[in-house]
């Protein structure tokens, strides 16, 4: 008789895999980094869209914008003579021809000022902003805009190469020679964000030109082509008419919209029945798809700042 | 690849596609709408890698597309939607590819076939743009009609495919190009359970 003294052994005789155990060895995310990961992007969405103004996710961007701005800053220079290199070819004809076209149309946009009331008094101060000569009385600092936020974010919103170091703060009008660009949201040392008017969120108060009647300017976002802006007036009983400029009626203390810059002109009305009030949607003046040079109106000058009645 | 080097290759080429997608790809938009090179990318990752690292990529790639300037929605919107992204391409990849090696009997080699990153791009631009639309609309973050949503997704997804056509590929390329490197290789990790 012989004992058996071997020790036991030391695996159970079958091993099942776990259904976890099967997953990692597949390379699957476990069960909980799952959840964690997406109550992670719901904790931070509640967050951020409930504190409002003193979001704690505001000093992050910040951050991020500090590291990523100067980047896309070097990118947007780098890329301009790329980007820039269809322009450069023309013929001589197609020269010629683009000057007649353009000759032609200042002529009738000339006659349309000027057959314009509110249009006249504003000639000269649009003939000023035409050279970003700026003739309206606000210091103006020049920028760039160097990053587009997609349409796939549905939020319409650009990054410009000024910041901090401009004399640049959140809640500063931005224009262009064509008109009402939109307003800084946030800052970084070099660079900023600017809400367009076209966005969903933006509201700027608006004033007709002609009858100096106010209203509220809103963005409608979507996408470039349709009918960006929105405008609704106070008063019920007036109707916006087709062609009328719409400038801005500017805010207290300049900020964030300084008064007497061009929106855009009423291109069509629409009758609400149901509240028996007229609602207009207007042509921006500032081509939003192609934005490049801007400026931002400072409180006071600096370094760069154009002063009012520069170029002249 | 794995560990550090392709950890570096996703942070390098998250930050570029992101630069690329802001600055440069604005110019060339239609209507304003870009193709999500980022989105691209991460779909590139999760058909080479696993999903655990695709998931996780979506997830920091979101966040950056949320905190880069000239990002002003709610954050936290990307970052679900191409965590849901990196999840379900790299798992489908995953499955597709365990059932073709189990029917071949060999551990698939190489890199996916051209159709299939196309679908899977087409499908990733659609999964990513609907979940940041619909996130916007539960949380009234800019309110847009569904008919303009309807028309800014599939816009973008016409958009991504054309343009994954070229980033897919080069991305796949990037996320195996260490030789020896296989498809579908799974991170070694260490077990939770100390064996007894």
């Amino acid at each position: 008789m012989s004992l058996d003294t071997r020790p036991p052994r030391q695996r159970p005789a079958r091993q099942v895999a776990t259904q976890r155990e099967r997953d990692e060895a597949r390379g699957l995310p476990s069960r909980s980094l799952l959840v964690a990961l997406v109550l992670a992007c719901v904790a931070l969405m509640v967050v951020d869209s409930t504190s409002g103004e003193e979001s704690p996710v505001a000093p992050v961007r910040r951050v991020v914008g500090e590291v990523l701005g100067p980047a896309q800053a070097g990118a947007a220079t780098v890329l301009e003579p790329i980007v820039a290199l269809p322009d450069a070819f023309h013929t001589n004809a197609d020269l010629r021809h683009d000057l007649a076209e353009a000759e032609a149309l200042n002529d009738q946009y000339e006659q349309e000022l000027l057959k314009n009331p509110y249009d006249a008094n504003r000639l000269a101060e649009w003939e000023g902003l035409a050279g970003q000569g700026n003739d309206n009385g606000y210091l103006l600092a020049p920028a760039r805009v160097i990053g587009y936020g997609s349409a796939q974010s549905f939020s319409s919103t650009v990054t410009i190469d000024a910041g901090t170091d401009a004399g640049l703060r959140p809640d500063l009008t931005v224009l262009n020679p064509d008109g009402l660009v939109g307003r800084i949201i946030e800052v970084t040392s070099h660079t900023a964000t600017v809400l367009l008017v076209i966005d969903p969120e933006s509201t700027v108060g608006g004033r007709v030109g002609d009858n100096m009647e106010n209203g509220f300017v809103a963005g409608r976002g979507g996408l470039a082509d349709g009918d960006p802006l929105e405008l609704r007036l106070l008063d019920n009983t007036v109707v916006p008419e087709k062609g009328q400029t719409v400038v801005t009626w500017g805010s207290e203390g300049g900020a964030p919209y300084v008064a007497g810059v061009p929106i855009g002109e009423v291109a069509k009305v629409y009758e609400d029945l149901r509240a028996g009030t007229y609602r207009a949607v207007l042509e921006p003046y500032v081509d939003f798809t192609n934005l490049d040079r801007v400026g931002v109106v400072v409180p006071t000058g600096g370094e760069g700042v154009i002063e009012p009645g520069a170029f002249e | 690849m794995r560990g550090t080097p392709r950890l570096v290759a996703a942070l390098l080429t998250i930050v570029a596609a992101l630069l690329l997608q802001v600055t440069v790809f604005p110019h060339l938009a239609w209507n304003g709408v870009v193709p999500d090179l980022v989105l691209l990318a991460v779909v590139g990752a999760a058909l080479v890698t696993d999903p655990r690292f695709a998931t996780l990529l979506g997830f920091g790639a979101g966040l950056l597309l949320d905190l880069a300037p000239p990002a002003d929605h709610v954050a936290g919107r990307w970052a679900l939607s191409l965590l849901v992204v990196g999840y379900v391409v790299g798992r489908l990849a995953h499955d597709h590819q365990s059932a073709q090696s189990a029917q071949s009997g060999q551990a698939g080699g190489g890199r996916p076939p051209y159709p299939l990153m196309l679908a899977a791009g087409a499908g990733g631009a659609f999964i990513g743009t609907s979940v940041f639309a619909l996130s916007g609309t539960l949380l009234r973050d800019p309110v847009v009609g569904v008919g303009d949503m309807l028309e800014v997704v599939l816009a973008a997804v016409a958009y991504d495919v054309l343009v994954a056509l070229v980033v897919l590929p080069v991305t796949v390329w990037l996320f195996t190009r260490e030789p020896g490197a296989k498809h579908g290789q799974v991170t070694p990790r260490a077990s939770w359970r100390t064996p007894v």
